[in-house]
This record gives structure tokens, sequence and C-alpha cells, in this order.
């Protein structure tokens, strides 16, 4: 059932991307020269802490945020080429699902219209074929699309909006979303529901997911392979399981030694974590891990590490990898 | 055993919203000693940030509070606000989930500081002052004196958090309430700002609640653990024993539901069904039966009281315990 290795011909990937910003005078370097790949009906999980760049990253494979530089391609074709209609004719086959489900809901809508909205926008003009598929996504996600479709958002608590969201995430039949934080709104009893009905939907609409958190736990359970970023940049690579069990680079170690474990047997170690990251408006140079990293040396500081394999599926840009 | 610090006795508090009366906190008792860490667990709306505001006695202004609280012999709830006011800062502390709520944007880090060190303590200007820098230096920040001089928009989020903690701690108080102190914060920092508090309550022989949704936080940090539901504890124990044999279905769930590191990708998870009871329709049995896999109907029936079975300080507050030895419980 799993697909852990990408096959030749991915469905996403992402080139070399750039993404900067400019605030005043200033470049704020959020996304750097990353390179993804998607294979159809994987789930890749991209984890990271805030201002990593992942939420950019997400945002500039849809181009809701243009590139720098480097190239986007979604089937073959490169989105950042495209334009007008034609992109919008693409974004129907991706979909963006986001952190706070109450705030992507409009509040004055109800929620038959609200997801009804894409087939609209999409053209489809047949009023009873646009019931049909609100019904049917509504059912889907676990809603009882006679009750909830003439109701407004606010008679909704977070983990039914959700509900809704992904409803309309899934309405134009799309083959590939992106879910962008979406749990970590929620409570813990809510989010195992929220969590499983993805994975349900990906089964049952055959769909692609990249799963942007920054809860690992969270990323392991629904994620193939898992992608780790700090400060604009790649660290990691690699299928959930291996990472997860001997992470090669630092900062991916860091992270699962930070987590707090509910079991009372597993002390704490203190002192772990060194230090904050620094601001991605002057990044250091070399590896931007270096300034928190135990084993960082010169050369650390001199040379970009680049991404390279270190165990069959695991990249990892590193210069003094963990073994 | 020695006298309890604090003492939350029978205490309920009503909130009324255009919707109804709504029961916040639901008749709940607790005790802390000096030195030691009670972990308070629950999701959003249980009523444990209510529970901890009717302990610093910072309930909303239409909030009805019942019941006592005893902080070192006194009932908080009966102070006059001006014996309330030097206790809150000096022997009660808190900090807060976000950080900017507890720390003014108009004031430089070293006025808010000083200020509150002036406020309780009997130091002149450059005492407090050079009590500020050593403070500040204890809770990890680099270069103290020159951020003494800064407004907290200049500093990250995790450096707030240490200001808040710092500021908390400045006056050498009995008893800290952390109110989700690291929800708002990355995991590596998170990680710091518990090690931080573990290690000052150590030095200190400082009493602390920690509040939080994350069984997580409190495994490994508090001695204790209180784990509440609608508005009621309904289990409490030493930590370890909670964790190795819950006897309340509900924590037992919350539990199973957190995603684990060790588990493969692709398990469904243990999802509880359904969501918490609204608040302002009290159910007359047990709040967790609507979702609770082993209800009878009894627990739809009659609330259960917190009880303790084998254990003297295992409490909680079920019909149908599980993970009981043979022969107790129903």
């Amino acid at each position: 059932m799993m697909q852990l290795a990408v096959r030749a011909e991915p469905l996403l990937s992402v080139d070399n991307l750039v993404v900067e910003y400019g605030l005043g005078n200033k470049t704020v370097h959020a996304v750097s020269g990353v390179s993804l790949a998607v294979a159809r009906g994987e789930t890749l999980g991209l984890v990271g802490e805030s201002g990593c760049g992942k939420s950019t990253l997400g945002r500039a494979v849809l181009q809701l945020r243009r590139a720098k530089s480097g190239r986007v391609l979604f089937d073959g074709e490169d989105l950042t080429a495209m334009e007008g209609e034609a992109l919008r004719k693409m974004r129907r086959r991706v979909q963006l699902i986001f952190q706070d489900p109450i705030a992507s809901l409009n509040p004055r809508r109800r929620i038959g219209d609200i997801v009804a909205e894409p087939l609209i926008i999409a053209g489809v003009k047949d009023a009873a074929e646009r019931r049909r598929r609100v019904h049917e996504v509504l059912s889907a996600v676990g809603l009882d699309p006679d009750l909830v479709a003439g109701r407004l958002p606010h008679e909704f608590s977070g983990g039914q909006c959700q509900r809704i969201c992904i409803a309309r995430s899934l309405v134009l039949n799309p083959e590939f979303i992106i879910c962008d934080e979406p749990v970590s709104a929620l409570d813990v009893s809510i989010r195992a529901q929220i969590l499983n009905l993805l994975e349900e939907m990906k089964a049952r609409f055959g769909l692609t997911l990249l799963f942007i958190a920054h809860d690992l736990a969270v990323v392991k359970a629904v994620s193939d392979r898992v992608a780790v970023m700090y400060l604009g940049r790649l660290c990691e690579v690699g299928p959930s399981e291996q990472l997860f069990a001997s992470p090669a680079h630092p900062y991916t170690d860091l992270l699962l030694q930070a987590i707090p474990v509910p079991d009372p047997d597993v002390r704490p170690v203190e002192g772990v974590a060194i230090g904050e990251p620094p601001s991605p408006i002057a990044p250091p140079s070399g590896c931007r891990f270096r300034t928190r990293c135990p084993r960082a040396d010169q050369r650390c500081s001199a040379e970009i590490p680049e991404l390279r394999e270190v165990t069959p599926g695991q990249f990892a840009a590193c210069h003094h990898p963990l073994a | 055993m020695s006298t309890p610090l604090l003492v939350i006795e029978d205490v309920a508090v009503d909130l009324p919203t255009p919707r109804g009366n709504l029961r916040a906190v639901d008749h709940v008792d607790l005790s802390l000693e000096g030195g030691r860490t009670l972990g308070i667990v629950g999701e959003s709306g249980c009523g444990k940030t209510m529970l901890s505001r009717a302990v610093l006695q910072l309930l909303p202004m239409k909030a009805k509070l019942t019941g006592r609280v005893m902080f070192e012999g006194q009932d908080l709830v009966r102070l006059p606000s001006e014996s309330l006011r030097r206790l809150r800062g000096r022997d009660l502390a808190v900090v807060f989930q976000d950080p900017m709520t507890s720390l003014n944007p108009v004031l430089t880090i070293g006025t808010q500081l000083i200020e509150t060190i002036q406020e309780h303590l009997e130091l002149d200007a450059p005492e407090a002052r050079k009590r500020s820098i050593e403070l500040l230096a204890a809770v990890g920040i680099p270069a103290p004196e020159q951020r003494l001089a800064q407004y907290p928009h200049q500093c990250s989020g995790g450096m707030r958090q240490r200001i808040a903690i710092a500021i908390a701690l400045s006056c050498e108080p009995k008893l800290l309430i952390a109110d989700e102190p690291t929800t708002a914060l990355d995991v590596t920092i998170q990680a710091q700002i518990l090690d931080l508090l573990a290690r000052e309550q150590r030095r200190r022989h400082m009493a602390m609640i920690i509040i939080t949704h994350d069984l997580g936080v409190v495994a490994g940090r508090a001695d204790e653990v209180a784990v509440m539901y609608a508005g009621r504890v309904v289990e409490r124990a030493p930590t370890r024993g909670l964790f190795k044999r819950m006897h309340m279905p509900y924590t037992e769930a919350l539990l199973a539901a957190i995603p684990k590191l060790e588990t493969a990708p692709h398990t469904p998870l243990p999802a509880i069904s359904g969501r918490p009871p609204d608040p302002t329709r009290p159910l007359r049995g047990c709040a967790f039966a609507p979702r609770c896999r082993y209800a009878t109907s009894r627990c739809h029936e009659a609330k259960p009281g917190l009880t303790s079975a084998e254990m003297p300080d295992h409490l909680y507050a079920c019909f149908h315990p599980i993970r009981m030895s043979e022969g107790i419980g129903a």
C-alpha cells in the first residue's frame, strides 16, 4: 500500500525554489533553494519550526507567492511560468487547507454555499449537479448534508469547521492537497478524528498530499516520507520510519529530543536545546543551523552543505551527519 | 504530612452567558504542598484556566465563585483587594501562554522588572536594577544589561516568555501558576522554557501549577496530575501512578488519541468520537458518558463522585474504572 520510493515521474516537483520577501529595505530569505518531489499517491510531510519557510513553500507551490527563481512542476507543467486562465485551471487540481478552520470560512455564508463556491468559480452551471457534489463531499467528511448545508459557520465547532474546509477542498475532485497545519488549532481528541479523516479521504479519492506541520508525531502519523526545513533550507528528507529511527541531520535529532513524551519513565533530558533560530533577514553563512549545532566546525561556516544520500532513500544536508 | 500551601475547596465558577448560565468549574477540590508541582490537564473549555483564575482571584467581572481558596491558611476569596494585590506578584505569581498579555508593550523590560521588584520588596533603584540583571541572566537572556533598555517587541517569543518568567520569579513567589506557558512556542524553545521552570523551581523550593492540554508536558515534570473534563476533576493521582494505571476512561482515551513517535505511519489513531458537552446544558450523568465506550445506563443517569479504591491518593470519577485489580470497582 505504501509507496516509499519516489517513482520516475513525480506528480509534484519543486526545483531549486527561492522565495524572498521585501521588508523595508531588507530581504527575508524565506525559502533558499529547496528541491522536493512528491510521487502520485504519496504523502510528503514537511516539518520545521515557525519561520522556517514551510508555509511559504506551500504557497509558492500554488503560486500564491511567486518565486524569485526555481521551478514548480505539477504533472510535468511548470506552474511558475503559468498565468491567468491556465493557472486557474491548474489550481482546480491542487487545493489548500489552512490551520484556522473558522477563519477560513466566510461567517456570513451558509455551509452549502461555501462548499459550492469552487464549483461556481470552475463554471459548473447546473445547480442540481452542484447540489449533488456538495451533498457527496459533506457526507464523505462525516457531516449530514441536510442538517449542515443551511447553517452558518459560527454554529459549528473548530473540528466541524475543519471538516467543512476539507469538504470544500474535495469538491472539485483535486489530485493534490496542501495541508498547512490542518490540526494544530484543534484539541487532542478532535485532532485524531481529523487526521483519520484525511487518511480516509486520501485513500477514497486517490489524493496526493503535502502535509505541513510543526508537530513531528502528527507528521509521522500520516506521511510516507518526511522533509525537515530549517531557516529556509532543507536539512533532511527520507522515509518516515527511517528518518525518525535514525535521523542523520543534527537538527532533526534536536527536534526529536525536544518533544515532551507522555511517559513519566522517560525523564526529560535537560539542556538538549540551545539558543534560538537566527533571523531569516541575515541567515548564517554556510550551514544555517551551525549557530545552534553541537557538531559545527570551520567548514560549516565556510561551505553550504549539499543534500546527500546518507542511507538509501535518506538525504541530509550536513558536513557531519550522525552515524 | 505537612500543611499544604494551597487548598482549593469545593470551588465552583459560574459565568452568565446569553445562552444561560455556564458552569466553568464544577466543585473542584485540589491541594498542593510547597516545592511540589501539580499538572492540570484538559482540553479547551474544560475549566482549567478558569480554575487558575479563581486561585488568582482574576475571574471575569460577572463570574460567580463559591467555595474556598486557602493559601497559607487564609481564604483568598474573602481577602480584601488591597491584601490580594500585595499577595499577587509577591507570593503568588503567574506566567501566561502569551507573554504579551503580561508585558506592557510601551514600557522597557527594565522598567517593568524594576517596578515589580520595588513594588513588593524594599530595595532602592540601583539594588533593584542589579537584581533585574541577575534575574535576566538566570532565565538565560544573553547581554541582560542591554535587554533592560529594550521593549518587548524587540524580543522573540521565547525571549519574551523568559522575561515574563523573570518578572514572575522576581519576588521569590511561593507559588507559580504557569498557564500553558509553552503552547505558543516552538518545540526547541518549549524544551528550554520547561527546563528553566524546573531548574528555578528546584532552586527556590517553589510550588508550581502547570496548566496544559499536553499530557507530554506534565508526564516528566509534575509530581501529581489532575485531569479535568467539563469543569470537573475526573482523575487525580501521583504522575507515575496515573500514567501506569489510569482508571478514568477519558484519561485513557486522551492519551491514546495523541500521535506517538513510535507508531508506524498510517496507523489509524484511536480517536474519541463526538465532542465535549455544551457547558450551558449540563448533563445529568457523567459528562464523558456520551463519548465513552464503557458507558452504561447508570452513567447517563447519575454523576460519579471522585473516589479512590486501591491507592488512597489515586482518585477517579467513574462507575466503571479501568485497570483495577480484580474484585475492586463495579
